[in-house]
């Protein structure tokens, strides 16, 4: 049986358009390789800071862009090229949840627009009856009353019940992929543990694969099984999340979990130096992508690191670590428990 | 030493058809130069309508129905219309919730930040404002060649500092961040941190930070107050909040809070947050709370001082009669 899902070698660049030129552009994503099965449904992580791909990967995966080269691939076929029931189950069992709340909604429309549509769209109901029992069980699953938030209009809702809205219109449609960019960034820490209740259990009860896309590690160690962390669209470290978090390897993912900011007076912030911002930086093209920033840089990081293994479950692109074993990059999934 | 903020019983409704909603009931805190004060409390709590409120700008159907705000020797509520327009950024400034988001994109920098300075001074010349934005995008550790860009040229990071760099155009005394790093990450974060904090400092003013992060309040608040359903529940030193909150919603609060040591429990505060439509009587935490009393389901808690100068509103604490 083919995967679920699979990413093969995809790479997608951005093409910046001047008045007389097409530069080479940014390569927002680098080269990845991945695979979804469906018997095992999982959490996996993907991490890195502003600009290092995660939307880039997100719209991939929903087929708003298309890769410039490689393939993505749903139960066997390319996402690219589905027609008509094949494309429809795609856009069903693939469902997303982005980043901002205040971008998605249209301000004309009530929340209940927004949850009917898809109702009606893929004809989740019998009747009006139905239509609100099930927007009514969405709404109470992510902790809303539905009475007060039915008839609103964006404008007259906070952002976390915004975000919120987002992820009980997810919930309706009962995916199987569920790629959530950012879930939870602009909710409040005791709501972030409900949303993110919600999603794991979306997991466990009805099997639905989670790719939780943060640049927030404390929830993705609470959240998810494994982590890949992208920088600059290309993959830095991966492996099983509790490795990864408490011991992590390639500089740069230190430099980010040093960057938390603990709930915790006696864990200060960031003891190490943060060396410049990374849209300062010009492409390094070639050499690793951390090279500018990473205090252990070498005239070796001229060439681009492959991925060393720490451990059947942990690998990091890194010299630091050429001593150890390689791994192919098209093996990435290996390095992931489920 | 005189505070430079001064709120007092400040309250906000909002008319909707559904009914009339208080959104902000009766809050009142000080606040003195140097301070940073975290303003931290559930979603839709009234955190943001509280800033508006503050600078005047709640819009119908919302209404300020009571209340004043400080500023050095100046009372807001009693400004009329152009003299609270000069007062924004000269006295008191908001960075709004999603103002990334909000810069014009086809606008360059530079135009958006003069458009500021223009409602303020009638007539200083271009050169001048010029000078004043790029000095401000300079005091955010932005370049000054920022000045001649469009928003899309920027990252994440850099548009939130031209965001403040707006806010501190004219040096105000009170600063108001509405989350200003929700959307960044963690690296970015820390680094508009650390310039929020040198800002600070130079301009020697009060900032209060909203926002629902209780780490980064942690890294970077001087004390913390958490509001309820429209009101401060708790007001403390973040070294109290954080080793011995009082009012059950804080200890919830504290507790929900994720750590290394315990992976996969997410322990949210039990219960749903009431709607302000739907108040229920008495204390309004009282349905979720693990310490109700007869009291807590008919009495409205005052907010009292305690030993140490914080404050709490629970019935916990007050003297019975
Ligand atoms: N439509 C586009 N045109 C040109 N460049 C783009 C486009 N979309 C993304 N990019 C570039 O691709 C890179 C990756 O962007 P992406 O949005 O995937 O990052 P991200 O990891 O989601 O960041 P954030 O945490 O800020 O959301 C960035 O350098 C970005 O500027
Ligand atoms: N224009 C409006 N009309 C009606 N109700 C409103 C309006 N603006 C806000 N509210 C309501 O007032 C309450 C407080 O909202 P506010 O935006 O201040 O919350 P918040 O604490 O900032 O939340 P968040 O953390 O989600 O940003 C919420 O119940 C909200 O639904
Ligand atoms: S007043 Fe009562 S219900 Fe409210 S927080 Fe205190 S103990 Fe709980
Ligand atoms: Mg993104
Ligand atoms: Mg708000």
């Amino acid at each position: 049986m083919p995967e679920l899902l699979e990413f093969r070698n995809v790479t997608k660049t951005f093409f910046r358009r001047g008045w007389f030129t097409t530069q080479p552009g940014t390569t927002a994503l680098n080269n990845l390789s991945l695979k979804v099965n469906e018997s095992n449904s999982t959490i996996l992580t993907v991490a890195g800071e502003s600009g290092s791909g995660k939307t880039t990967l997100a719209m991939l995966l929903l087929g708003f862009i298309t890769p410039t080269s490689g393939q993505i691939l749903y139960r066997g076929k390319d996402i690219n090229s589905l027609k008509g029931a094949e494309r429809m189950i795609f856009r069903r069992e693939v469902q997303a949840v982005f980043q901002d709340p205040f971008a998605v909604f249209n301000p004309f429309y009530h929340v209940d627009h927004l949850l009917s549509v898809p109702i009606k769209r893929f004809k989740l109901a019998h009747s009006k009856k139905e239509m609100r029992e099930k927007m009514f069980e969405a709404l109470s699953a992510v902790g809303l009353h539905p009475q007060d938030i039915l008839g609103r209009f964006p404008h007259q809702l906070s952002g976390g019940q915004r975000q919120r809205i987002n992820v009980a219109r997810a919930l309706l449609l009962r995916p199987k992929i569920l790629v959530a960019d950012e879930p939870v960034s602009m909710v409040d820490a005791s709501l972030r543990a409900n949303i993110l209740e919600v999603l794991s259990s979306l997991k466990k009860d009805y099997g639905v694969t989670i790719i939780y896309i943060t640049h927030d590690l404390t929830t993705a160690y609470h959240i998810s099984k494994s982590i890949i962390v992208l920088y600059r669209g290309t993959v830095m470290e991966a492996g099983d999340v509790d490795t990864v978090i408490n011991a992590p390897q390639h500089p740069y993912t230190r430099l980010l979990i040093d960057s938390i900011p603990w709930p915790d007076l006696n864990r200060r912030w960031g003891e190490t130096e943060i060396k410049a911002e990374e849209a300062e930086l010009g492409e390094n093209n070639g050499g690793c992508k951390f090279l500018s920033r990473c205090p252990f840089a070498t005239k070796k990081c001229k060439t681009p690191p492959p991925l060393y293994l720490m451990s059947d479950l942990q690998a990091a692109s890194c010299y630091l670590f050429d001593q150890n074993a390689q791994i192919e990059s098209e093996r990435l999934s290996e390095l992931l428990p489920v | 030493m005189e505070p430079v903020l001064r709120i007092n019983n400040l309250q906000v409704t909002y008319y909707t058809d559904a009914g009339r909603a208080r959104a902000l009931d009766g809050v009142s805190l000080t606040l003195n130069a140097g301070e940073k004060l975290g303003l931290v409390g559930e979603s839709g709590s009234g955190k943001s309508t509280m800033a508006l409120a503050m600078m005047h700008m709640i819009k119908p159907p919302g209404r300020i129905e009571e209340g004043q705000v400080i500023v050095g020797d100046t009372d807001l509520t009693t400004l009329t219309k152009e003299e609270m327009l000069k007062a924004r950024l000269e006295k008191i400034t908001y960075i709004p919730q999603g103002a990334m988001n909000s810069l014009n994109p086809v606008m360059r920098i530079g135009a958006q930040m003069v458009d500021a300075i223009k409602a303020h001074y009638k007539s200083p010349s271009k050169a001048e404002m010029a000078e004043m934005s790029m000095d401000s995008l300079e005091s955010v550790d932005l370049d000054r060649s920022v000045f001649k860009m469009y928003p899309h040229e920027l990252s994440g990071g850099m548009k939130q500092r031209v965001c403040i760099a707006i806010g501190i155009l004219l040096k105000p005394q009170v600063i108001i961040a509405d989350e200003p790093t929700s959307a960044l990450d963690v690296v970015t974060q820390r680094q508009v941190m650390e310039t929020i904090d040198r800002v600070q400092e130079t301009l020697g003013a009060a900032i209060i930070l909203i926002g629902h992060d209780m780490g980064l309040m942690a890294q970077f608040v001087d004390k913390v107050a958490v509001m309820y359903t429209g009101r401060l529940m708790e007001l403390s030193t973040v070294r109290e909040m954080f080793t011995n909150p009082q009012h059950p919603y804080a200890q919830a609060l504290i507790s929900s809070l994720p750590s290394l040591d315990n992976k996969g429990v997410f322990q949210g505060i039990p219960g749903l947050a009431p709607a302000l439509l739907r108040l229920p009587s008495g204390c309004a935490f009282h349905p979720r709370c693990q310490h109700t009393t007869e009291i807590c389901t008919t009495m409205l808690p005052r907010l009292e001082q305690m030993e140490g100068g914080r404050m709490v509103a629970c019935h916990l604490y007050t003297e019975q009669v």
